[in-house]
């Protein structure tokens, strides 16, 4: 029987000709990653072993980017908690606030994650790499501790679903649209212990921040992980940006899926998330009633990179947001930062009455950087909406596009991008 | 520990670790203060009731979202001897068993137990039974390599004793 291509990927890793669904193995893994938030914790977990090293120091990648810079004294003492044990050990990959962004962005960014790479991440976003065809997936402190140790995690080799991507995106739609859709579709357990493996002719038509947010989005639809295949773009992506050497897996022909899906790009409308379930899609035009808004994010690791800030600045470029709205804006790393400014998307943002963050988590996750108040919505490009999810718990997050929060941003309403 | 015994808190579908410990509470590791924050998205009255020996019971894709292991210990720490699911979310999954809280998929008893039952569960068996209604339910038994990890009360000292 054939594998799928994570299949082969945990194969090579586990030291294995072949391994099938729901089999235990132990691999080898090539980053270990971890952030402010879930580091401390396994740092503690840490002092619990019986001998005080790490597996292999310049593959560890310590990026403190929730709650940073520091959001209070609590946060701060997480910090530093980090800041001394990357000193401790000399840890090659840690990201101080000047040099850190959102984690999701900033190593892909930084040639630290390639194509057959076996990464785990203390957090759940860490999927997000599958974009490059890597094998990538969250876990929490405990695994990110072992691994750090060990140089090894436990997993259960997972089963696939397979979408076969077809045809080419309509004005407006991208990435988001495109895993929003298929939330809506499968639900926010769909995917639950599997792997989402995306093929077909359609992926040539997806830009690699597409293909970022989609990978990125698949444990909100329970996935293990999520994975493209490696094509020129990938190859270019990771040349640019990489010396390490990168290794192509390719599904088998005969590989099995427990479902198979055709995506059909050129179907797909702008598509949000109401609250507050990530499944919870809804399209333009099943919306019937006006949504009256007091807040718009643009930013995140699902949405914070280059492709995003330009769709963003297409609609505000030479506007102003609505009255009363607050627009901020998060570029997700410094280098995505810089090139905004120069290509003048951040004087389009600060003319059109929006701010401008440094990179952080923040708002996402009701951290800080625009918390909301009992009764408020926000449009939001980040990936969940749960109760509380930004703030109090009687708030509201719509999820959606770069495009859909731009236009919104510009009526105060949830907006339809076509219509502004 | 072999068996957990207690009162049943109820909880439905999709419960995420949002709601389990805001990220509000997440500039702390520190397990009791953790405790005083759970579930208090949707159910404020959670660290009142709560007593020790608790069992938990939810519907599907318990633990559902962020990947912060934070949630498991804040139940934990609550006091709660187990978790109940009809299924779990795959990181919240690893987590209970790397940390040590007990987790048993079933999907009829996550279904029947009632909020205020009480429960037995024997973990060598996985037998589930609820003492209130007398009915028995078979949980999933653990594989035995996530069953030493459990017995060794951790990844860590797992690993440590390899």
């Amino acid at each position: 029987m054939g594998m799928t291509m994570t299949q082969k990927i945990l194969a090579a890793h586990a030291g294995l000709p072949e391994v099938h669904a729901g089999q235990l193995i132990e691999a080898d893994l090539d980053l270990v990653l971890g952030n402010d938030i879930t580091s401390p914790v396994a740092i503690k977990e840490m002092q619990k072993f019986s001998r005080d090293s790490v597996f292999d120091r310049h593959k560890i990648a310590l990026v403190p980017d929730h709650f940073v810079p520091n959001k209070d004294i609590k946060s701060a003492e997480n910090c530093k908690c980090v800041r001394e044990f990357a000193c401790r050990h000399e840890i090659t990959n840690y990201f101080e606030v000047g040099e850190m962004g959102i984690e999701h962005a900033l190593l892909p960014e930084k040639g630290l994650t390639v194509a057959g790479d076996v990464i785990i991440g203390a957090d759940s976003h860490t999927c997000t790499y599958g974009a490059l065809g890597a094998f990538s997936t969250g876990v929490g402190s405990t695994d990110m501790a072992a691994g750090m140790a060990t140089g090894k995690a436990w997993f259960k080799v997972p089963s696939a679903i397979k979408f076969n991507i077809v045809g080419k995106k309509a004005p407006f739609i991208s990435g988001k649209d495109v895993i929003l859709h298929i939330i809506g579709m499968i639900g926010v357990d769909g995917a639950l212990y599997q792997s989402m493996e995306f093929t077909g002719p359609g992926i040539a038509e997806l830009t690699m921040d597409d293909r970022f947010t989609i990978a990125n989005m698949a444990i909100e639809a329970g996935g293990k992980n999520g994975i493209f295949p490696v094509d020129e773009l990938a190859e270019l992506y990771m040349k640019e940006h990489s010396n390490r050497p990168y290794v192509i897996y390719e599904a088998d022909a005969d590989a099995e899926y427990t479902a198979e899906y055709t995506i059909d790009l050129g179907a797909i409308k702008p598509t949000v998330a109401f609250p507050h379930l990530p499944e919870n899609t809804h399209t333009f035009d099943e919306i019937k009633e006006p949504i009256k808004i007091d807040q718009v994010v643009i930013g995140s690791c699902t949405n914070g990179r280059l492709d995003d800030l330009r769709i963003a600045a297409e609609f505000l470029q030479g506007k102003h947001v609505a009255k009363g709205i607050r627009v901020i804006i998060i570029p997700a790393t410094q280098a995505i930062y810089m090139q905004a400014m120069e290509e003048g998307l951040l004087k389009t943002f600060i003319q059109a009455g929006a701010i401008v963050s440094t990179p952080t988590c923040g708002p996402c996750l009701g951290g800080y950087m625009g918390v909301l108040a009992q009764g408020e919505r926000c449009v939001s490009t980040t990936n969940r909406n749960f109760v509380g999810r930004m703030g109090h718990v009687d708030s509201e997050i719509y999820l959606a596009s770069p495009a859909v929060a731009a236009a919104s941003a510009l009526t105060g309403y949830l907006t339809d991008p076509a219509t502004v | 520990m072999k068996e957990a015994k207690g009162k049943v808190i109820k909880y439905g579908d999709n419960v995420d670790t949002d709601v389990i410990i805001p990220a509000r509470y997440l500039n702390t590791t520190d397990h009791a203060e953790l405790a005083s924050h759970c579930m208090e998205d949707i159910d404020p009255e959670f660290k009142n009731k709560v007593h020790t020996g608790d069992i938990m019971v939810a519907n599907k894709n318990f633990g559902c979202g962020s990947s912060r292991e934070h949630a498991p210990i804040a139940i934990k720490a609550s006091g709660i001897s187990c978790v109940i699911a009809e299924t779990f979310a795959r990181i919240f999954y690893r987590n209970s068993i790397n940390i040590g809280l007990p987790i048993i998929e079933c999907a009829e008893a996550a279904k029947e137990i009632r909020d205020g039952d009480e429960v037995e569960i024997n973990f060598d068996t996985g037998l589930i039974k609820d003492v209130t209604t007398g009915k028995s339910y078979q949980g999933e038994a653990f594989p035995a390599f996530m069953q030493k990890i459990i017995d060794a009360e951790g990844l860590i000292n797992y690993i440590n004793q390899k």
